[in-house]
């Protein structure tokens, strides 16, 4: 269970990819060639770099001829982040309540132990 | 899957923090959002009996909840199904409470989880668990920064 999420982490630990994930946020897409340009290694290292962040769903490949074009998957994140937002408003101030009635039962069933 | 999960700690022993989860008196007096008045609250508490709850919120909008329990097994875990009547979230979902009797009471874990009926997209978004724990612990962090809130 925890295989996928070691995955993730260890792929935004590297600043290389989270440079590859920010370019791809502000330019929506970008080739292999182009993400490899700023940095200063070698392409077969920055095909590495993608097959990591591709296998934790962070981004897709698509090929075309020759090229191969990266874009950031950020919808899987989004919808999940809404649904997060939304169920998190919802139980935290209920979870609140909870919390308060439960102790003034504690403190009736303590007044009736005496 | 994607879940979010809270922590809560409670100066209530467990056997009382469970039936304020499950009694509809209990009920009646915490579930919701907001303030708003819980309309109806009913229990059937045994595994596979079902629960049904309709609320008002401030806003005046009404919502209803419904979900079969999974698992009841007083005071320690309380599992069950989850779908909005209105199907304003369609599908089903999955709340689990664990409930831990700590030196102050108890410690609440409570998670709650979108379950994703097909295979094939859950293989495709297994990636997408590690970092929406880490932005889901960020986002806790920052919205609840006085509380026990966990991813």
């Amino acid at each position: 269970m925890h295989e996928p999420l070691d995955r993730t982490f260890a792929a935004l630990v590297d600043p290389t990819r989270r440079a590859i994930l920010a370019r791809l946020e502000r330019e929506d897409s970008a080739s292999v060639s182009e993400l490899a340009r700023p940095f200063a290694i070698k392409l077969p290292a920055v095909m590495k770099h993608l097959d990591v962040l591709a296998d934790a769903g962070l981004i897709t490949r698509s090929k075309l001829g020759r090229t191969v074009t990266v874009r950031l998957a950020p919808e899987p994140m989004r919808e999940a982040m809404d649904w997060l937002r939304r169920y998190e408003r919802f139980w935290s101030a209920g979870l609140d309540r909870l919390a308060a009635y439960a102790e003034g039962k504690e403190a009736e069933a303590r007044e009736k132990d005496r | 899957m994607t879940s979010l999960t809270l922590v809560r700690r409670i100066r209530a022993r467990p056997s009382i923090v469970f039936d304020a989860l499950t009694m509809p008196e209990g009920i009646a007096c915490w579930w919701g959002p907001d303030d708003g008045p819980v309309l109806l609250a009913e229990t059937d508490l045994r595994v596979g009996g079902r629960f049904r709850v309709r609320f008002r919120m401030l806003d005046g909008s009404e919502h209803e909840s419904s979900g079969e329990y999974l698992e009841v097994v007083r005071p320690e875990r309380l599992t069950m199904s989850w779908r909005w009547m209105d199907g304003e979230d369609p599908g089903e979902s999955l709340v689990e409470i664990d409930l831990r009797a700590i030196a102050e009471g108890t410690e609440l874990t409570f998670t709650h989880s979108r379950l994703h009926d097909e295979e094939t997209r859950r293989s495709h978004e297994a990636g997408w668990n590690g970092s929406l724990d880490k932005l889901e612990r960020h986002f806790l962090a920052a919205s609840n920064g006085d509380r026990h809130d966990q991813a």
